[in-house]
């Protein structure tokens, strides 16, 4: 919490504070990441500008109670511009002794503690491995702490709607919600409307959580009455004005990809493979068959990145999604791919690795596995989403550049980036420029080799077409016929025109503006991918201090922009934050010879502000 | 008067492209392309309409020496791009080529699945027993004991059926041509062309360079006749030189037996008729092996079913009946929206 004076709302003494980290926590089965989305969508009617991430377990059942089965959401929002998820919590909701104890360390000093008391049975406290309760063993000693038998008080509300037991307690979290409504002046009108209509077929049901969210936030009203706790007040944040929505980066990558085919004018064919966390593209996708997608769910990854570039090859736009072991499967078929010269965007929803490592943890290791990830010299396109919101807009960069210039392009996004939301102004998508794709139809003097001289894109001719039938394959091609060719000087030119091809795409992209701060100074901290929310706040805090520190946030990994190896030389130190062992550090170094520093962090979480921050003043200080 | 000039007749030639075929001189590749090639001059296919997609290997040069389009794709996949491909665009007409390793090895979960989904496609596998382009080592399909430059003391694995493979995968239609029939291969690619849905065809092709003769026991011109049978929907299944052996159900048994016509009591109303509707039957002749009973070859399975890309785009029309015309700013704002001032 940054900021705080006493202010009176609605007879209610509410002390204003500038923003807020609530953290829910559970078990996975206590409806967690609703209670979260309902907040999170209150909390944007209210006017706060507010960034979430869900956190929840690899296992979709694991046994009750236990720690490793824990479900959290949180949600940091406030009365200034918000762009992460907080470091640390102010409030900590827990509805279990083992979401208590999973969470508490992540505590601010002073934060308070909401907790179910109901919950810390003798046997919930063994299965999360409290020897004692924690309620009175001094455990939350420095929190404040408001415990409450939200299971006995929610069966209570709920008597007279004729649930049966195990339903009754299941309205537990919206008491847990109407308290947190409560304490933040919340109104709880959306969350009524919402489960009215969420469960219109079963009204006791909808009634039912409307009386355990009304429960909860009455006996907040009580609390306050007595003096025991404090209420706040969060003023609506300034920001620019229009019409907003949340929207999840699955969300904003599927739309995306939906705007890029109209774009294009083409017709989509995506073939994906469950995997966490992309799956969400291929089930967004599938429920948007009307824009004449078709979807595809294929028995491995390999068929799914060789059912979209068989779309390709049939003149729509394939497009595959996944994640880095998946990636990694795909490799061979998109070497076919840069090969054959078909436009492919890859969606790469980035987890903590190697191997399966931490499916639901994210990660930004697979930076070299997009660059250099192939077999031979295999360059293709990388572009990557900085917000959950952002990834629409580079979605529809990677259709722009595959269609334009036939080639693959890796849609780098990530876990975090994935599953969090924020706040998103609508675009007009009729306002986006289109980029129509032509097929070839001119049969005279006809070769699928044929390129256009100033981008080096081969023409697209497209099976069906009378006239134009050709042989295309991953066989080194004739330059000038696209017949095999297996000349010496023939494979050179045509491996020096794939990689002329991609390095030109560098002058059909914006230059590298810097993010926040001024073109030249002491320090330029430079990042990519879902590093952009800790970086700008980092270098904003330190910047407040008077020091000459700016933001550089890269979107365009492979080609780079023109532009970037001349701006970084006009700061004195680089650091590159990102959430690997130090990759786009590497690809820096490789091509401007900067001697950048690197700020490396492989927790599975997101950076912290502090640590951004503490990393920016430690090199000021040096 | 006018006269509309009649569309001109592609003749076999005009299937062919201009390249160079590299099959080594007298390989079975070079039947099995202008059977092909015949196939479609009979059918009369458009050029423009029909793309061959393959994978790796020898049989999967294929796609240059015809006039059609063609992809030559990557070790194994071909089944899943042709999918892709037919996904996409469900008017082309598409024929995979495929061989013992690519299809059965490497692609051989890509193969379950084509047919399993019944993609309306062609599958055409050249079964050699043998990896040809790498040189010899010993296929999915190679007999216990081939010895090969990785089984120098003789493989160890059992074969793999095909035919059975396919069957068991759910391939609605399952077929089987030899490359030196090069009257009859035609026609099994005609039918499997006639089918809608998947259709799976085994040929049995010989690598002249690494497993020279290993069909001999049942192709020879002198032993083809009683070691091979010609299956054919409703006609009796009878084979031999003197046309007098026969295929019937074992009396009590759920078994094939060869019986002679006009011995013990045997006539012709004993021997089973062929019902390619019957994948029990299908099965059973799939099963049979040379020198016990003779090869079964034609069209051993043909039951259609809906296909698979055509249940994909109902699926795709019905959306875009209950949404005409969708608006993606709509579409965008349709869930919880607030406006800032």
């Amino acid at each position: 919490m940054e900021g705080s004076t006493a202010v009176a709302v609605d007879g209610t003494i509410r002390e204003e504070v500038e923003d807020v980290v609530v953290r829910f926590a559970g078990d996975s089965g206590d409806g967690i990441q609703i209670t979260g989305g309902q907040f999170t969508l209150t909390t944007a009617l209210a006017g706060n500008d507010l960034s979430t991430f869900p956190d929840f377990p690899a296992e979709i059942r694991a046994p009750q109670g236990t720690t490793f089965g824990v479900s959290a959401f949180q949600i940091h929002f406030g009365s200034r511009e918000i762009r992460t998820a907080g470091d640390a919590p102010d409030v900590l909701v827990a509805l279990n002794p083992a979401a208590l104890k999973v969470n508490l360390a992540d505590l601010n000093k002073g934060g308070l503690v909401v907790v179910d008391t109901g919950a810390f049975t003798d046997r919930n406290l063994k299965k999360a491995g409290y020897e004692d309760n924690p309620l009175e063993n001094g455990s939350l000693e420095g929190f404040r702490t408001i415990a409450v038998d939200i299971t006995k008080n929610t069966l209570e509300a709920v008597k007279d709607h004729g649930l049966t037991q195990k339903e009754a307690v299941r309205c537990k979290n919206m008491y847990a919600l109407g308290l947190v409504y409560w304490l933040y002046g919340r109104e709880r009108e959306p969350t009524v409307n919402w489960l009215n209509e969420k469960f219109g077929k079963r009204p006791e049901i909808a009634n039912s959580n409307i009386a355990a969210v009304n429960a909860g936030h009455a006996f907040g009203e009580t609390t306050e009455a007595s003096g025991e706790t404090s209420a706040y007040k969060v003023a609506p944040a300034k920001i620019e004005p229009g019409l907003y929505r949340t929207i999840t980066g699955i969300e904003a990558v599927s739309y995306g990809l939906v705007a890029g085919a109209q774009k294009a004018n083409l017709k989509m064919t995506f073939a994906g493979y469950p995997i966490t966390p992309a799956s969400g593209v291929l089930h967004s996708l599938s429920k948007l068959k009307q824009f004449d997608i078709v979807t595809f769910q294929a028995e491995d990854e390999i068929a799914a990145v060789c059912a979209a570039l068989g779309g390709s090859y049939a003149g729509t736009l394939g497009v595959t999604a996944s994640s880095g072991p998946g990636i990694a499967l795909k490799t061979e078929a998109i070497g076919l791919a840069i090969s054959v010269e078909l436009p492919l965007v890859i969606v790469n929803v980035q987890r903590a690795g190697p191997s399966t490592g931490l499916p639901t943890k994210t990660e930004q290791s697979d930076l070299y596995q997009a660059v250099y990830g192939r077999n031979a010299d295999a360059p293709l396109v990388v572009v990557a989403a900085r917000s959950p919101a952002d990834n629409f807009d580079v979605a529809i960069e990677a259709t722009r550049l595959a269609t334009k210039y036939m080639t693959p392009v890796m849609l780098l996004t990530d876990g975090y980036l994935a599953n969090a939301s924020e706040p998103w102004k609508l675009p007009d998508v009729d306002a986006i420029p289109d980029f129509p794709v032509e097929f070839l139809s001119d049969t005279e003097d006809f070769s699928p080799s044929h390129r256009d001289p100033k981008t080096l894109a081969r023409n697209w001719p497209v099976p069906g077409t009378p006239g134009l039938e050709h042989r295309i394959g991953g066989i080194e091609k004739s330059y000038e016929t696209g017949n095999l060719s297996y000349e010496a000087a023939n494979h050179q030119k045509m491996t020096d025109v794939r990689k002329d091809k991609i390095d030109r795409i560098a002058g059909d992209i914006p230059n590298q503006e810097v993010t926040r701060g001024d073109a030249k100074g002491d320090v330029a901290v430079v990042g990519w991918g879902s590093t952009f929310g800790p970086i700008t706040r980092a270098v904003q805090k330190v910047q407040a201090d008077g020091h000459k520190v700016s933001h550089i946030h890269i979107r365009h990994i492979w080609p780079l922009p023109k532009n970037l190896g001349s701006l970084l030389k006009k700061f004195k130190k680089v650091i590159v934050a990102e959430m690997n062992t130090g990759q786009l550090i590497t690809v820096l170094r490789s091509e401007y010879l900067v001697d950048a520093q690197g700020l490396s962090k492989t927790s599975g979480q997101p950076f912290k502000v502090s640590e951004v921050e503490e990393a920016i003043r430690e090199i000021l200080g040096k | 008067m006018n006269v509309a000039t009649p569309p001109e007749k592609l003749t076999v030639k005009d299937y062919a492209s201009d390249q160079e075929v590299r099959w080594c001189p007298g390989c079975g590749d070079y039947s099995i392309v202008r059977a092909m090639q015949k196939a479609l001059a009979d059918i009369q296919a458009p050029l423009e309409k029909t793309a061959f997609i393959s994978g790796i290997g020898c049989a999967s040069r294929f796609p240059y020496y015809m006039a059609t389009y063609g992809f030559h794709t990557i070790h194994g996949r071909a089944a899943s791009i042709a999918t892709g491909t037919k996904l996409a665009n469900p008017d082309l007409d598409i024929w995979v080529i495929s061989g013992d390793g690519d299809a059965l090895s490497i692609g051989g979960n890509h193969l379950m699945h084509v047919l399993r989904r019944n993609v309306d496609l062609q599958y055409i596998l050249f079964n050699n027993e043998i990896y040809g382009l790498t040189k010899g080592q010993f296929s999915p399909t190679s007999k216990v004991g081939t010895r090969s430059p990785s089984t120098p003391q003789g493989s160890i694995d059992s074969p793999l059926s095909a035919t059975e493979f396919a069957l068991g995968c759910g391939a609605r239609f399952v077929a089987r041509g030899i490359d030196a029939l090069p009257k009859h291969l035609p026609e099994v690619f005609k039918r499997a062309h006639a089918h809608k849905g998947a259709s799976f065809v085994e040929v049995f092709q010989n690598c002249i360079v690494y497993n020279d003769g290993v069909y001999d026991h049942f192709t020879a011109k002198d032993v083809a006749a009683d070691r091979q049978i010609l299956v054919e929907h409703g006609k009796p299944l009878i084979f031999g030189t003197d046309r007098d052996k026969g295929i019937r159900m074992r009396p009590g048994i759920i078994e094939l037996e060869i019986v002679t016509i006009g011995e013990n009591r045997i006539t012709e109303a004993d021997i089973l008729v062929h019902d390619e509707t019957n994948k029990s039957l299908a099965t059973l002749l799939a099963q049979m092996e040379s020198p016990v009973f003779p090869v079964a070859i034609g069209v051993l399975y043909c039951d259609p079913a809906e296909t698979y890309e055509a249940a994909v785009h109902a699926q795709v029309d019905a959306e875009k009946e209950a949404y005409p015309k969708p608006d993606l700013n709509e579409m965008l704002r349709s869930g919880p929206t607030w406006t800032v001032e």
